[in-house]
């Protein structure tokens, strides 16, 4: 409605302004409830100013969105902004002649770009090497544990203190199945992002070499010790039945919100699809590997973030910079944060959400922030950047899937996987 | 017969020209496309570009990946094919033997064939989920050990009976027409002369069929080939491990979601050769033994 009325106002605008306006377009691939966040912000910017139209158009899933960037890009009629995914990160920064760094855009255009402003997980996340901002974050979520707090009840465990280590995990999701309770006791969303990406951060070990890939192409150290143990703690929960796989994608949410797994971890994001499922849920921080040191460390996000493309007129910039601006007020940040579900992307947002007393009635708002914010992040804990992450978010799938099914363990799975991942990694480097 | 000739040299080039022009634009310009990008390695943004030969078919052909998404594909176009045709022939044949209600039945029998094959597939997704599906529910009950998300084989068995459902109603609809035009006096004379209802099926109608068949084999294995990547995209994303990953699937995945532009190139050349090969072979040597009366 409000958008409506907005979008209405835009229009009784533009004959007074026509001829002054830039026309700014705005790729994304955000539905439901996110996609109504999108357009209520894109007219309140139009709104709050007369120099520039932007006008969002919905390019459907991530990868689509991408996709159509790309070809949008090849056949000369690249959007201005679009939304890249997490995984796309590495092949946007990869196309340095396609693109515009954030940080050159705002300071250009007389934006004083102060990066201490920002949440520094998410900061670094999108940065290249040298530290300079690349794309512009819009929605950031960390992965959390969920517990089914009936389910608990059951199964004799404490209600009010979910699991904080992977071992109690283990042990909690063992005795909700021997209990009972439910015929599943934990399953995941995402492998590849929570059991890898983030179990590398959030226990300050090695995903690759170069920082994770952050300083240059990395080599994968997914065959390590502790992640070995891990997958391999996962195989035999997954043959005693205990621990049951969903998919590779957010799949596995339908297996908790239906009531059949006690335990779940999941994107923050899918928050609102838990809670539009009815039941007595309970949040934790995600659990941690107690025998790494240094553990718990912080996490790092997923999401995804605006690019800017390049080759565009300074007018057209000039208006990208101010709808950053805008996007980066502090009343902007917290309706997004509020409305959304995604982290806040500034400092100051996050202070006035605690000020104005949210997380004291949304607690579990806040773990994924805190978990976020928890420590400096490390050279294992920036984030991980491949140029080909998406291929080798399949492989190791792929590998996890035969684990699974009982076909190879966990110290096989893991070395196929950085095998095939590291010759794919060079692959795609010597392209 | 009489031969109608067209005293203009220009007319029928004209009433060509929008075949024409549509069969250039969007098959042959695509396909020099193909064939261009398929010797190029380039990033995904086209920014850089380099001529490699015929490097991308080398590094496709000796992947271990390729060699399991052909016997991925052979196995299910070969079951997806197989299956379609028989049960719609057999129901072809029972609705035949129907009095009353033949057009009602016919119709519910065709109903499945105007479902998108994405929804086809998220149907039998979710009737078959192991963890909510209301048919996987009593699998599990009698025991069956039903995981489609990490057995390879529950996985193929799944999409090839998504891809066959949706496949039936169309072979149905033409078995129908095919068993109608034969003469009804042919099946007369094989009853009089004490012919069992099975013997005349395989001694008459069966190879008065033929035409019909061969018609529908062709169809149906370019649609097992190519128009079954919607039920494989919705069902199991060519998963778990590679294990339901068709050639089409893997053209996909590679350009589009891995974004290595010259080895999805390459592949969907050496669909293409495979296809023409395919079509060309069944034309030349199953046509042949085709009888059409």
């Amino acid at each position: 409605m409000i958008a409506k009325s907005l979008w209405a106002l835009g229009l009784v605008a533009v004959p007074f302004a026509a001829h002054a306006q830039t026309e700014i377009s705005w790729w994304h691939a955000m539905t439901g409830a996110n996609a109504e966040v999108v357009e209520k912000i894109a007219g309140d910017f139009n709104a709050s100013q007369g120099d520039y139209v932007l006008k969002p158009v919905f390019k459907g899933t991530y990868p689509e969105a991408l996709n159509a960037g790309i070809a949008a890009f090849r056949a000369g009629q690249a959007p201005d902004i679009i939304q890249v995914f997490d995984v796309g990160t590495g092949v946007m920064m990869g196309a340095e002649g396609a693109i515009k760094p954030v940080a050159e855009l705002l300071t250009e255009n007389g934006a004083t770009f102060d990066k201490s402003q920002y949440l520094p997980g998410i900061v670094a996340y999108y940065s290249n090497p040298a530290g300079e901002m690349l794309s512009f974050p819009y929605n950031s979520s960390s992965p959390i544990l969920y517990y089914n707090k009936d389910i608990f009840q059951k199964a004799g465990l404490d209600v009010d203190n979910p699991p904080k280590t992977w071992d109690e995990v283990w042990t909690a999701a063992r005795q909700i199945k021997s209990s009972g309770a439910a015929t599943c006791g934990y399953t995941s969303t995402w492998l590849t992002w929570i059991h890898t990406e983030n179990f590398a951060a959030w226990n300050n070990i090695s995903w690759g070499t170069n920082e994770n890939g952050l300083s240059g192409n990395p080599e994968l150290k997914l065959d390590s010790e502790t992640y070995v143990k891990h997958f391999q703690a996962l195989a035999d929960l997954a043959k005693e039945g205990v621990f049951v796989y969903g998919g590779r994608t957010s799949e596995a949410k339908q297996n908790f919100t239906s009531g059949e797994c006690g335990i779940l971890t999941e994107s923050s994001g899918g928050l609102g699809d838990i809670v539009k499922a009815g039941i007595n849920y309970g949040i934790g921080q995600l659990p941690y590997d107690a025998t790494a040191p240094g553990a718990p460390q912080n996490t790092i996000p997923g999401g995804a973030s605006l690019w800017v493309m390049g080759g565009k007129s300074d007018e057209t910039y000039k208006g990208v910079a101010a709808f950053f601006n805008y996007l980066s007020q502090t009343d902007v940040q917290q309706y997004l944060h509020e409305q959304s579900g995604y982290l806040p992307v500034t400092m100051a947002a996050y202070e006035a959400s605690k000020a104005s007393g949210f997380y004291e009635q949304n607690p579990a708002r806040e773990v994924p922030i805190t978990q976020m914010m928890g420590k400096p992040p490390t050279e294992n804990s920036k984030g991980v950047r491949a140029p080909n992450l998406p291929q080798i978010r399949d492989i190791l799938n792929e590998e996890f899937e035969k684990m699974l099914a009982g076909q190879q363990d966990a110290a096989t799975a893991m070395k196929a996987a950085v095998e095939r991942g590291n010759a794919a990694i060079r692959d795609a480097a010597g392209g | 017969m009489r031969r109608t000739v067209f005293p203009h040299k220009l007319l029928p080039w004209l009433l060509l020209a929008p075949q024409l022009a549509i069969t250039l634009i969007f098959f042959y310009w695509p396909a020099a496309q193909a064939f261009r990008q398929s010797v190029l390695k380039e990033d995904p943004f086209g920014l850089s570009s380099a001529f490699v030969g015929l490097a991308n078919f080398r590094k496709v052909l000796s992947d271990p990946a390729y060699l399991n998404a052909v016997q991925v594909t052979v196995v299910f176009s070969l079951l997806v094919a197989f299956s379609a045709l028989a049960i719609a022939l057999f129901l072809a044949v029972q609705a035949e033997k129907i009095i009353r209600g033949k057009g009602f039945y016919r119709t519910m029998m065709i109903w499945p064939y105007a479902v998108a094959p994405a929804i086809a597939g998220m149907l039998w997704l979710f009737m078959f989920n192991p963890s909510f599906g209301t048919l996987a529910w009593p699998l599990r009950q009698i025991g069956i050990n039903w995981n489609p998300l990490l057995d390879g084989d529950d996985a193929m068995i799944l999409v090839v009976a998504a891809a066959t459902w949706k496949q039936i109603s169309y072979n149905f609809l033409f078995f129908v027409a095919g068993l109608q035009a034969i003469p009804k006096s042919l099946l007369e004379a094989a009853a009089i002369d004490g012919a069992s209802r099975r013997h005349a099926f395989w001694t008459i109608v069966f190879p008065l069929l033929t035409p019909t068949t061969f018609f529908l084999l062709v169809v149906n294995t370019v649609y097992a080939l190519f128009d079954t990547f919607g039920i494989i995209h919705a069902v199991t994303g060519g998963g778990p491990g590679k294990s339901t990953e068709t050639l089409v699937y893997k053209v996909y995945n590679d350009g589009f979601v891995n974004l290595i532009m010259g080895d999805s190139a390459a592949q969907s050349v050496i669909l293409m050769v495979i296809v023409i090969a395919l079509t060309a072979f069944q034309f030349r040597f199953i046509e042949r033994r085709v009888h059409y009366g």
